[in-house]
């Protein structure tokens, strides 16, 4: 089966980011972008489903800026076979990426179709889900277990109080939660290969896609700051401060 | 304007996410109606009746909507919400699972995990980890949104009388299935709503150390959390995990043990009243957040605390 994973670059999880002064969003000049972690779990999971034989092809796909070629390139260095970028501005919202992402569905004809669960920038949680809907598609979010049998999808989800199991009718959209898999690092041979691996770049227009939005960012600001308190010297003491200082206890 | 509810249940009842709901909804303002899609929900609809400011509760009682699988239970709420100015559901892996599916297919845009009303179309919420707080304003007809429990205080669960409606057809997508499912079973309170929450980290050593955190909890009537470490190291199951890709909690009292405090745990915790971090690594980050800190070595201070408190 041919499986599309989609991936999205983001500013590395480990940047302290900052607010800008006139806040109208994050600082992210000369910060350090990276692929999301969901999506590289996304890409893993694909290329192992290739290598039990079960995907024939991985098509990874993004839609933004055309920065967004770096993690494109790196998801081909993991195990992809070709790339599509759907090139737009940054920071458009859920419901444009799944109808780009719809667009995309429709031309390659995949039978699964991989997210991350959520972007670490925007946290927004949506974008499969709305994949989902576009196409008509079951759905399995924040899996942590996926397994094709047959012409179904058995996809053990993460909820509140446990796990869930549910069977998926195939072509079906899948986002991955954090344990579904470790991902493998690129080694220095495949990223020298992924160079000559092809990367289709595509503009919204030519899919047909309006990318307006019904929401609109007024304004970012940092959050309420707190400061560090006081360190106690023994555990008698912390008691005696979370009884008669705090009294949470 | 009236704004349609998704309760969230368990064991027969709604679950308080669906107070803390009703409250952000309230916020909004305008009438306030509920909805309880499942299969045998008559005891969750009689208890959502019960909700203080509820003006209506609407129930779809069938197998469709068994384990309120997001095929069959979007295409419901998507007929319903044509009457509503505002969709709301709890941020809970049930909302989050089904709500972005209602927004799409109302080609509209959802706006996740709000933490304020600042008025009917305009709302506050946390962004990149919690490191900034965006205000979003919606011009969408129906307005599709997930509410962060932890932003809004609980309404009272009795005392309302909301009249019993039943809706909506059965809409059977067959395109999805229940197979099972796996509970984590715990006689503590839930992580979510407890006052005083205790997590353990990677400092834990292992899964059998955490018994000292289950002991102080239950000296305190706490819940017991834990740190992503703690959870890929297989010392606890993951629905106790605390952070962006876990749980947010915001108690009363929340005690780090053995918890480095990683920008990702801090998104889950960081809105706790009292932050109470025990540590043998003086320069751990988990400091920086912390009211009272403790330097020393976890395995002597959880029992001394436990036999102190």
């Amino acid at each position: 089966m041919k499986v599309l994973v989609a991936v999205k670059r983001v500013v590395d999880y480990n940047v302290k980011v900052r607010v800008k002064a006139d806040n109208s969003g994050v600082d992210l000049a000369n910060v350090k972008m990276s692929m999301n972690p969901f999506c590289e779990i996304a890409v893993e999971e694909a290329v192992r489903l290739k290598e039990k034989g079960v995907a024939t092809e991985i098509v990874v796909v993004s839609v933004g800026p055309a920065t967004a070629q770096e993690q494109l390139r790196t998801a081909l260095a993991l195990g992809a076979d070709r790339a599509i970028l759907v090139e737009a501005a940054d920071e458009l919202n859920s419901l444009a990426v799944a109808k780009a992402l719809k667009a995309v569905v429709d031309k390659e004809q995949p039978q699964l179709v991989i997210l991350g669960k959520q972007a670490i920038d925007s946290d927004n949680n949506q974008t499969g889900q709305m994949l989902a809907a576009l196409t008509g598609f079951a759905q399995g979010t924040f899996a942590s277990k996926v397994e094709v049998t047959g012409d179904k999808l058995n996809v053990t989800r993460e909820i509140d109080g446990g796990l869930q199991t549910v069977a998926l009718n195939l072509p079906a959209i899948v986002t991955t939660d954090l344990r579904l898999n470790e991902p493998r690092y690129a080694s220095l041979p495949n990223i020298m290969k992924a160079k000559k691996k092809p990367l289709e770049t595509i503009t919204p227009d030519a899919l047909g896609v309006s990318l307006a939005s019904t929401n609109k960012t007024l304004k970012v600001e940092a959050p309420a700051a707190r400061s560090a308190g006081i360190k106690v010297k023994s555990v008698a003491e912390l008691v005696e401060k979370l009884k008669n200082e705090a009294k949470v206890i | 304007m009236t704004i349609l509810v998704v309760a969230e249940y368990e064991n027969g009842a709604v679950a308080p996410a669906t107070l803390n709901t009703v409250a952000a909804a309230a916020k909004i303002g305008g009438d306030v109606h509920v909805l309880v899609a499942g299969q045998n929900v008559g005891g969750v609809a009689e208890s959502a009746a019960k909700i203080a400011g509820v003006a209506k509760v609407l129930v779809a009682d069938n197998a469709a909507y068994a384990h309120v699988l997001p095929e069959n239970v979007a295409p419901l709420i998507v007929e319903l919400a044509k009457g509503y100015s505002h969709v709301l559901a709890p941020a809970t892996t049930n909302g989050k699972n089904i709500l972005p599916r209602v927004a799409a297919l109302l080609d509209v845009d959802q706006i996740s995990e709000i933490i304020s009303v600042e008025s009917a179309d305009t709302f506050k919420r946390p962004i990149y980890a919690g490191n900034a707080i965006a205000t979003v304003q919606s011009s969408a007809a129906i307005k599709v949104i997930t509410v962060r429990t932890t932003g809004f205080d609980a309404v009272a669960g009795e005392g309302g009388s909301a009249a019993i409606e039943t809706v909506g057809a059965a809409h059977n997508a067959g395109i999805s299935a229940f197979v099972g499912e796996e509970l984590a079973k715990s006689d503590r309170p839930e992580l979510t709503a407890a006052k005083i929450v205790v997590s353990g980290g990677r400092g834990m050593g292992n899964g059998d150390n955490f018994k000292h955190l289950y002991s102080l909890a239950d000296k305190l009537g706490a819940a017991v959390g834990a740190s992503r470490a703690a959870v890929d190291a297989g010392f606890v199951p993951n629905d106790m995990q605390v952070g962006q890709t876990g749980k947010i909690v915001a108690p009363q009292l929340y005690i780090a043990v053995g918890i480095s405090g990683a920008i990702q745990h801090l998104a889950g915790m960081k809105d706790s009243k009292v932050i109470v971090a025990i540590n043998k690594d003086e320069e751990a980050p988990i400091f920086q957040v912390a009211d009272y800190g403790l330097v020393a070595d976890l395995f002597e201070a959880v029992p001394e605390l436990e036999k102190l408190v």
